[in-house]
Formats: structure tokens, C-alpha cells, sequence
């Protein structure tokens, strides 16, 4: 079974912010980069997935029937997060190569759509949202331009592949488990908390530094969902009273106040 | 019917309340409000979707008793063309992820999800949402097609009541059995702990950084009276059970009061908590969005804090 895992290299904003000079995004200087912790439990799915449906994900050989394919959409930097991937086990990663894009899940689904049609995978696997944008639509998204089946929050997969089915875990809120048959092909949106991600090994992850990723154009974009046109800092705490002068002095204000609370 | 279309949520045979929700959001849209109900028998539904401020309610008769996707996509896509709605409002939740977004893409239309703010500028919708982990907001503009779906953050707007008087109506659609099927519904494991009835939480998220902190902040709930509770990493991670987590796919809670150590305050966190009587947030992130809620904060090393409290008598 292939088994395609679209992954995002996410930003993550420091204690301070600034924004760009037209006030349409943060300025580049106040981000970190980091793969996409949802990304990581869908790219450890994948790999028990394929492990588990016969032939092993990461044994040599061309023309192995199982194999995980990482896929994202980003400028270099991106490679980072692929390289992640690839260290945790993944066969192959393709990078749609587009700088500064921004947030819109659907230009980055309509991105991802021709690698991942190309791939014609059993399964394709994104996290449920990225923690930078909480978009929670890329996967769903590339489900709708492909026509393909799709669960949403997912947490639990269990893959038939001679009837060409999973039965899933769609995770309700109050954490109500909604148990459903999908047929694969499907597009599965992963949760957290799935499975225990593996480390990579030191030398895994060298090789990974070696692998070829694969860059592919990507097509011209229709407009987006959206265009940003004003980003600005939230007004912080409205109303909350900040506790200063020390670990001490916070600690003793904060019994204070739960006394003055509960009695 | 141009205006503004809600599609309402159910979970077995009960309307959910963000449905509700967003029927109170869309009074600030293009008018009329419709409401569509899309279920077997939307009957009994389309009775509790009769609200306040609805024009009019369309029952889509297809699918199951419970969602399924495709049900959805195909009847949302056979809504679109039959009733021309200028928005389209979903809640931000797992059902409305689960089918809305693939509509939007699939015909190309504006979107945008965990809104949690509209307004209108000469007719054209404009939508607050937050980016980097909720630490800066946007107004974004929806260039793309009409009409525009916006998925609507849950908790933001307060319930409409019920009302009535609402036009009925039925659209006949065509959809495919879905290729996802509902089977059945697992409850919880049931626990010996309730934090939805303790009166004072002491609630811990990933800033505690390791297992072998649990105990500490268990030990001092145990002597400041509370009752402990933690945020999802520290459900993922297997520290905790779920019994005890807080959030949208944890327990909703309204303690008398909420002492967080750790927590940063994601949108499904905070949707869990903020009703809470007074919210005490400790975290070494003075951009923790937790603060936007809290009633009191403290940009403190979480473990110097707990020390002190540890000492106190």
C-alpha cells in the first residue's frame, strides 16, 4: 500500500512580535521554523500503516508495493521538515516549490492536488490542522478537488487493504468516538495522540541529509479562500490583572485570590 | 433565497448548540437566515431549528440519522445551487471540518475557518480569524467565489432562543451513499473523576515539560484543595487520562476558580475553560493567548511559582 503524507513546515512566533511593512503578515525575523506536530503523528501512522499491510517500508528495492511518500509545499527551508520526515522512515519527498506563500489552505491544497494524483496512493494522510494557521481544511480540501472519500480527526486507523477499507475513529467533541468504514482511496485528517511518534535514529537521520528530494513546479493559482488584509496583535488580557514582584510574592497573591474565591 | 445559509448540526436526534450559535452570527449577514437540516427524517430537527431570527428552515431529506460525509458534500453542493445563498455558515467543528472544506475547494468559493468575528463592508463579508498560534489576528477579505463558506469558532456567539414562526421548506437532492459510513458511537471509558463538578481545577499543559512533574502538581492540588486537571499534550503524551483533560474534544468546565500552570491556550482549550469563574493563568510566555481570557496572569517560571505555593501553609 502507498501511503502519501501532505506536511507542513510550520512557524512558530516567539515571545515578541513585529509585522511586515504592510501589515499583512508577520515580520519573518520573530519566526522559528518547525515541522508540524500533527504531521508527525500522520507520518508515524502512515509508516505503521504500510509496515503492517506487507512489505516494509523501508527495505530497498525498486518497485516495492509499499512505500510513504512525504509531500509539501514551501521554499527550501521546507526541506527541513521533509528531511524529518524522511529520517522517521517515510521512502520518497516531493517539495512544490513556492516562496512566501501564506496561510491559504486552498491555493497550498490545489498545490498539492497534481503530486498527490499523480502518486495514486491507497491512502492519504494530513494532520487534522497546523499549529500556526489551525486551518483544519488542507486535507479536506484535497480531498474535495480530487473526489476523493475523506474522515476528518481522525484517531484510531484500521486498514483493510484486500477489501480496500479502514475502519476509522472519528474523534466528536467530549471525545465521543464516531466509528466509521471508509473506502480507500481516502483522504484521513490525523489527531494527535494517535500513536507514539518514533525518534529518528542518528543515522537515519544522516541518511536522510543524503536522499534526493524531489521538486516540482506548482501550477499558477486561481485566487485563494482568502487574502489577509490586516494582521495585528490581539489586545492582550482585557481586563486581566497582571501578578508581578516575583515567584513569592505571585504565589502568595494567587493563594489570596483562590481563597477569596471558593470561600 | 440569497441571504445567509446556516447548516445545522446534529448529533443523535438533538440539534447541537452551534447551530444555535450560528444562527445569532448570521443576524449580522445578508438576510434572510435560512436554516438547512440535512438527516433522514429532518422533521423533528427542522421543529428544534425553528429559532429566533430564522427566515426559514430547508429540510434536506437524505443520508442517515448521522453525519456522513459525503451525504453532506453532495447535499451542501445541491443547497449552493438550489437556494444561491450570498454565506454559508458551518461550525468550526469536526463535523463541519469534515465536509466544508472540501465544498469550498471543490467549486472554488471563499473560505475561511475558526472565524471568530464578521462584519460587513458594502455587502462583502470581511472575517477575523487568528495566525500563529493564535497570537496575532487578521481581517481577511474572501476574493474567491460566491458564495463564501465561513466555519464559525464554536462558544463566541451566544445560543438564539427558541423562537419560531420560521417558513418551512423541503429541497429534494440526489446523493451518493457515502464511501464513509457511520457505524456507531463509543462512549468514554467511564472514571472516578469529574472535573466538570469540582469547584477549583489546578490544570497543567505542556510546560511542565516532564512525566515526572505530574506528581508534583498532583501533590500540590492535593494541598491547595484542588482537584487536577491537564490540556491535551498531556493527554497525547499518556501522562494523564482523558477523563481528566479540558477542551473541546475533552470536558467543558466552569470551575469557581481555574489555576493553569504550563497551558499557552489553544482555541480548543480555551473553548473548554473560559467560562470559568476566575481564571489564574501562570506561564514564562507573556504572548500566551491563555492571558486573553485569564483574569489574572503571571509571566513567571511555573515551577519557581509552584515551589512558593508548595511552601505556603
Amino acid at each position: 500500500m502507498k501511503a502519501v503524507v501532505c506536511v507542513k513546515q510550520v512557524t512558530v512566533l516567539g515571545d515578541e512580535v513585529g509585522f511586515t511593512d504592510d501589515e499583512r503578515d508577520v515580520d519573518p525575523d520573530y519566526l522559528e521554523k518547525a515541522l508540524n506536530e500533527w504531521d508527525v503523528f500522520a507520518v508515524e501512522e502512515a509508516l505503521r500503516i504500510t509496515e503492517a499491510s506487507g512489505g516494509d517500508a523501508s527495505a530497498a528495492g525498486a518497485g516495492k508495493e509499499s512505500e510513504v511518500v512525504v509531500v509539501t509545499v514551501g521554499d527550501e527551508e521546507a526541506d527541513e521538515a521533509l528531511r524529518r520526515c524522511l529520517a522517521m522512515g517515510a521512502d520518497r519527498a516531493v517539495r512544490v516549490a513556492a516562496d512566501g506563500i501564506d496561510d491559504d489552505p486552498l491555493t497550498v491544497a490545489r498545490w498539492l492536488a497534481p503530486v498527490v494524483a499523480r502518486e495514486d496512493p491507497g491512502l492519504v494522510l494530513c494532520g487534522v490542522q497546523s499549529s500556526d494557521a489551525v486551518q483544519a481544511a488542507t486535507g479536506v480540501m484535497l480531498a474535495g478537488l480530487l473526489g476523493l472519500a475523506c474522515v476528518a480527526v481522525v484517531t484510531e486507523v484500521s486498514y483493510n487493504q484486500a477489501a480496500r477499507r479502514a475502519t476509522v475513529h472519528r474523534e466528536l467533541e467530549g471525545g465521543l468516538i464516531d466509528v466509521v468504514e471508509v473506502q480507500t482511496p481516502a483522504v484521513l485528517t490525523i489527531q494527535t495522540g494517535i500513536n507514539e511518534p518514533r525518534y529518528a535514529t542518528l543515522r537515519a537521520i544522516k541518511q536522510a541529509k543524503l536522499k534526493e528530494i524531489e521538486v516540482a513546479e506548482p501550477d499558477s493559482p486561481a485566487p485563494g479562500a482568502y487574502r489577509v488584509r490586516r494582521m495585528f496583535a490581539p489586545e492582550k488580557g482585557a481586563g486581566a490583572e497582571m501578578l508581578s514582584g516575583g515567584a513569592a510574592t505571585v504565589a502568595a497573591r494567587i493563594a489570596e485570590i483562590v481563597q477569596a474565591r471558593l470561600s | 433565497m440569497s441571504g445567509t445559509l446556516v447548516v445545522a448540526e446534529h448529533l443523535r436526534g438533538r440539534l447541537r448548540d452551534v447551530t444555535r450559535e450560528l444562527v445569532t452570527a448570521a443576524q449580522d449577514l445578508p438576510r434572510p437566515v435560512g436554516v438547512a437540516v440535512i438527516a433522514a427524517d429532518p422533521g423533528p430537527l427542522a421543529g428544534e431549528a425553528d429559532l429566533r431570527g430564522v427566515d426559514e428552515i430547508v429540510s434536506v431529506r437524505a443520508g442517515g440519522d448521522e453525519f456522513e460525509n459525503d451525504v453532506y458534500r453532495d447535499a451542501l453542493e445541491a443547497l449552493l445551487a438550489g437556494r444561491q445563498p450570498d454565506v454559508v455558515l458551518t461550525g468550526f467543528t469536526v463535523n463541519g471540518m469534515g465536509y466544508a472544506p472540501a465544498v469550498a475547494a471543490k467549486l472554488g468559493l471563499g473560505f475561511a475557518s475558526d472565524v471568530f468575528a464578521t462584519s460587513l463592508e458594502d455587502g462583502l463579508v470581511i472575517a477575523r480569524r487568528a495566525f500563529y498560534g493564535s497570537k496575532v489576528h487578521a481581517e481577511v477579505e474572501l476574493p474567491g467565489g460566491r458564495p463564501v463558506i465561513l466555519m464559525l469558532r464554536p462558544t463566541v456567539w451566544a445560543p438564539a432562543e427558541a423562537g419560531g414562526g420560521a417558513a418551512r421548506s423541503e429541497l429534494s437532492v440526489e446523493v451518493r451513499p457515502s464511501r464513509a459510513r457511520h457505524l456507531s458511537f463509543v462512549e468514554l471509558p467511564q472514571s472516578d473523576v469529574d472535573i466538570t463538578s469540582a469547584d477549583f481545577l489546578l490544570s497543567v499543559g505542556r510546560g511542565i515539560g516532564d512525566k515526572e512533574n505530574i506528581d508534583r502538581f498532583a501533590r500540590l492540588a492535593a494541598k491547595m484543595g484542588a482537584t487536577l486537571s491537564v490540556s491535551r499534550p498531556i493527554v497525547d503524551a499518556g501522562w494523564m487520562p482523558s477523563a481528566r483533560q479540558v477542551g473541546q474534544s475533552g470536558k467543558t468546565v466552569k470551575p469557581k476558580v481555574y489555576l493553569a500552570f504550563g497551558i499557552s491556550g489553544a482555541v480548543q482549550h480555551l473553548a473548554g475553560m473560559k467560562g470559568s469563574g476566575t481564571i489564574i493563568a501562570v506561564n514564562s510566555d507573556p504572548e500566551a493567548a491563555i492571558f486573553g481570557v485569564a483574569h489574572y496572569g503571571a509571566v513567571a517560571d511555573l515551577f519557581e511559582v509552584a515551589g512558593e505555593l508548595e511552601k505556603l501553609p
